[in-house]
């Protein structure tokens, strides 16, 4: 009640000088306005490189298995021939923090259209699960391959923008049927364009396939094929009908039946270069990884104290060094907009300190009247406080519009941010305070008798 | 009853090193419902002893009891709530709120006051007195679209707002023409013999002081002469007045 009285007289007070007011409240205004737009500008980029760096595949991880070796020769990463599809679907069915798993495997080698010829980057075996942990379901033409399509290993694949290009002459290749290895594919889809990642690597010049049209029709490799980078090579399987491996190796060491008794082993029927996931968000990744590597390391027997014949990899490292560095530069505009909210509060400070003394008799009038020292220096501080949160209101609009404007003009993304504005009306309170307190205690100590007298 | 009542009021400025003393023990009573005059020339105190019987300042030495309270000992924040209660203050220069409305400038006081208004109480009573001394019909006027006399009645209304027992008026006329000071003083007069408000004015002109029922006359810090008015006594004299 004592407040709002004083609040209005302040008010009063203020609207006796508005053009001196309103200067006044300029730096303040400018000041917010700018803190305002840096945060909502800054919040608008952060969240539109979180965006991107998900669609990058940030919260992609990658399970690739352990690394062979023999004789103290090491094959290298992903030679040993662990992973199963069903381990795919393990993965699906018990970690909760994994939105989506798509086993996969690799080949490369020529594709042949017509009279013209490619070899893909990478021609992916996989299943529809991949268009969604890559974020890349929606196609430019065409429809993705289904289930189906991969449970009956049908000859059908989706093409990159390159192949597009290369093989189609920027054609429509919906319906028409390529070669790989000899096999026909019918095109069904068209992926749109990703262009290049981070390490320069065209991610459009793919092919994605049913992962078990590409492994037992184009590679057929099964899981004797120890060593990847020889498969294609050497197992040279190029029938158009053979959809079961042709020739029935031992994969075991020929077990006893008491071994067998001892030992039930799951019959393994093929095995998967990689299998990749999608995190429900980049902050359960940690959490993923965990439920993956306990989940692999149960179904692949592994005894604890073992090492892992697995490798689960994410690219946290690269959010985590995005994230920084918006999170670095929205700082440090912020940095720059306080200090003009210090300098707009200095102003408020001079100011105030020109009314102190402009209103001199004023203050002596009031204090022979029957204000005390403190009623003085609330009058003031409530002044001080009234010119800084309008100023701080008026802020907040130009700041917003600011950033609207931005977004209008410039196109660059925005968020609103309730806590930007909190602050900021804070902020403009709280400088209010620190500034207004010295010229309000300067008045609350005048000499009533001097002050009255002055001139 | 003895409404003000000093006993060897002294008051010394520190110049530096040289202390000045510009009260040389002061003792007099003011009884309720007289209208005094404070006169002397420049220099002999006057204001200083104004400023104390105000309770702006405290003396050096000496008592002062104001209806029935020792004020030489109390604190600057109990001296401003008494000087809220008890006390009202006319100027010289008028000292109005510039932009401000004559209603808001009398209802100011009551802001500090201990007695919580509500803001249309506090507009009411601001009206009130506004009306007693002639304005009511300049409520929403500024200070700068009223002539000096009204400015002053202003000021007077403000200073009554509280309803305090002691009116004082500090060279009230000294900003005005004779008209309008005659209007003012005769309106003290009615405050005076009607309210019963006690008033003491500083001034150093003997027609205004010749309105009042008793002048103290001063120099160099000590009463020199305290007697009816020498032009005409006041027959608005309170029975037992010196």
């Amino acid at each position: 009640m004592m407040l709002y009285t004083t609040a209005r007289t302040a008010f009063r007070t203020l609207r006796r000088n508005p053009m001196r007011a309103m200067l006044t409240t300029l730096g303040i205004v400018i000041g917010v306005g700018a803190v305002i737009a840096m945060m909502e500008i800054g919040a608008g980029a952060s969240a539109a490189l979180k965006k991107t760096i998900a669609s990058m595949g940030a919260n992609v991880l990658v399970v690739r298995p352990g690394t062979a070796s023999s004789g103290g020769v090491s094959f290298g990463a992903g030679s040993t021939t662990t992973l199963t599809p069903e381990d795919c679907q393990a993965i699906l069915r018990e970690c909760p923090a994994v939105r989506n798993a798509a086993p996969m495997v690799r080949a490369r080698t020529q594709v042949v259209y017509g009279n013209r010829n490619w070899v893909p980057n990478a021609i992916y075996g996989t299943t529809p699960a991949y268009l969604d942990v890559q974020d890349w379901s929606i196609l430019a033409e065409g429809e993705p391959f289904s289930d189906r399509d991969v449970l009956n290993g049908n000859r059908v694949c989706i093409l990159g923008q390159s192949l597009v290009r290369e093989l189609f002459d920027n054609e429509s290749p919906v319906g028409k049927e390529i070669r790989i290895k000899n096999i026909a594919f019918r095109v069904i889809g068209v992926l749109t364009p990703k262009g290049a990642n981070m390490m320069g690597f065209d991610q459009d010049d793919v092919i994605l396939a049913p992962w078990t049209t590409i492994k037992y029709r184009v590679t057929g490799a099964t899981l004797s094929t120890a060593n990847q980078s020889t498969a294609t090579a050497s197992d040279s399987v190029n029938t158009l009908s053979n959809l079961y491996p042709a020739v029935k190796r031992g994969l075991y060491p020929e077990q006893s039946s008491v071994q067998q008794a001892d030992n039930p082993m799951p019959v393994r029927f093929a095995n998967i270069d990689q299998i990749m996931l999608a995190a429900n968000s980049s902050a359960e990744i940690p959490l993923a990884v965990e439920q993956i590597t306990g989940v692999l390391r149960e179904r692949h027997r592994i005894r604890a104290g073992e090492p892992d014949d697995f490798n689960v990899r994410d690219m946290a490292e690269l959010t985590r060094t995005l994230s920084t560095t918006t999170k670095l530069m929205t700082n440090l505009l912020l940095a720059v907009a306080m200090i003009s909210l210090v300098v707009g509060g200095v102003g408020i400070m001079n100011i105030m300190l020109v009314s102190v003394t402009e209103r001199t008799r004023e203050i002596g009038l009031r204090m022979a009247v029957g204000a005390r020292g403190k009623d003085i220096l609330r009058q003031f501080l409530v002044e001080a406080v009234v010119l800084c949160l309008t100023g701080g209101a008026m802020g907040i609009v130009i700041g917003h519009g600011g950033s609207l404007l931005v977004q209008a003009l410039l196109k660059w993304p925005v968020e609103t941010s309730p806590a930007a504005i909190a602050t900021a009306v804070l902020v403009s309170a709280g400088v209010g305070i620190i500034f207004g307190f010295y010229p309000a205690w300067k008045a609350s100590r005048l000499d009533p008798i001097e002050a009255l007298r002055y001139e | 009853m003895e409404l003000i009542t000093l006993r060897g009021i002294e008051k010394t400025y520190q110049m530096g090193d040289i202390a000045v003393p510009v009260l040389k023990g002061i003792s007099l009573a003011i009884r309720q419902g007289e209208l005094v005059a404070l006169t002397g020339s420049s220099g002999s105190g006057k204001s200083t002893l104004m400023n104390i019987l105000g309770c702006l300042d405290r003396p050096t030495a000496g008592e002062y009891w104001l209806d029935g309270q020792e004020i030489s000992t109390l604190s600057a924040d109990e001296r401003a709530l008494l000087r809220n209660r008890k006390l009202g203050f006319v100027f010289q220069s008028f000292n109005l709120l510039a932009r401000t409305s004559a209603i808001e400038n009398v209802a100011m006081p009551l802001s500090y006051g201990a007695g919580h208004l509500s803001e249309r109480e506090a507009r009411e009573r601001a009206a009130e007195m506004l009306t007693r001394v002639g304005l009511a019909d300049r409520l929403d006027h500024h200070p700068a679209q009223l002539s000096g006399g009204q400015q002053q009645r202003v000021a007077i209304a403000r200073a009554l707002i509280n309803r305090p027992p002691v009116l004082f008026a500090d060279e009230p006329t000294g900003n005005l023409d004779s008209k309008t000071s005659e209007e003012v003083l005769q309106m003290f007069e009615r405050l005076n013999t009607e309210d019963r408000i006690t008033i003491i004015m500083v001034t150093h002109d003997p027609k205004v002081a010749g309105h009042a029922n008793r002048v103290i006359r001063m120099q160099d810090g000590v009463i020199l002469d305290d007697a009816p008015p020498t032009a005409g006594a006041n027959p608005n004299t309170p029975a037992g007045a010196p």
